[in-house]
């Protein structure tokens, strides 16, 4: 799996059935050291409610349709778990603002 | 997945039995504001009736035959939605309409 944060929203109407209402959101891949962008944009589905500005965790290829309803979508990248925290060798580099948050 | 561009459509006549009735679509990935990377093209399945000029989301790997019409063909890469708008921080980067 790799970070990203989620740059925005894919509004996307005309779609094949097997798709469903799916979420879509624009992700920046992001390096896992400092969380700065590092890599390309992307447009993953989304299971966990993740909003603008968030921190996610991405899993990709068949592995990414194990999770929510994305059994039979033509997906290949969602993301599968909003970020609460990241600490590296010098401490904590990432704390979530969101209020339902464990951290 | 990726967004891409719809550059062109390609035609076969002579394919593997699984092709049968799919429609090509030469597309190049873009950038959220439907700019085209440097990336050169890739031929992907059509299964959403994208036209030239449409941004399209494009499935790859096994998710690309998750479609009604690629469930047995073995294809890598399939255009599975037509984009109408790409939104960051609150700014249309991309509309269909303009």
């Amino acid at each position: 799996m790799i970070f990203a944060k989620v740059i925005g929203t894919v509004v996307a109407d005309a779609r094949v059935s097997s798709m469903g209402g799916q979420l879509l959101r624009l992700v920046q891949l992001v390096d896992g050291r400092t969380l700065e962008p590092r890599g390309g944009i992307y447009v993953a589905a989304d299971v966990t409610g993740a909003g603008d500005g968030e921190l996610v965790m991405l899993s990709s290829g068949a592995s990414a349709r194990k999770a929510g309803n994305l059994q039979n979508a033509p997906v290949d990248l969602a993301i599968i778990a909003i970020i609460d925290e990241v600490a590296g060798a010098d401490g904590v580099i990432y704390r979530s603002t969101r209020k339902d948050g464990v951290v | 997945m990726i967004l891409c561009q719809v550059v062109g459509t390609a035609v076969s006549t002579r394919k593997d039995a699984h092709l049968q009735g799919a429609k090509l679509l030469v597309v190049v990935e873009v950038d959220p504001r439907g700019q085209a990377l440097d990336k050169g093209t890739m031929v992907v399945i059509d299964a959403v009736g994208a036209g030239r000029g449409d941004i399209v989301l494009v499935a790859t790997g096994s998710a690309a035959n998750l479609t009604p019409q690629t469930t047995q063909s073995p294809v890598d890469a399939t255009a599975v939605a037509i984009v109408d708008t790409v939104v960051s921080s609150g700014q249309v980067m991309y509309s269909s309409n303009s």
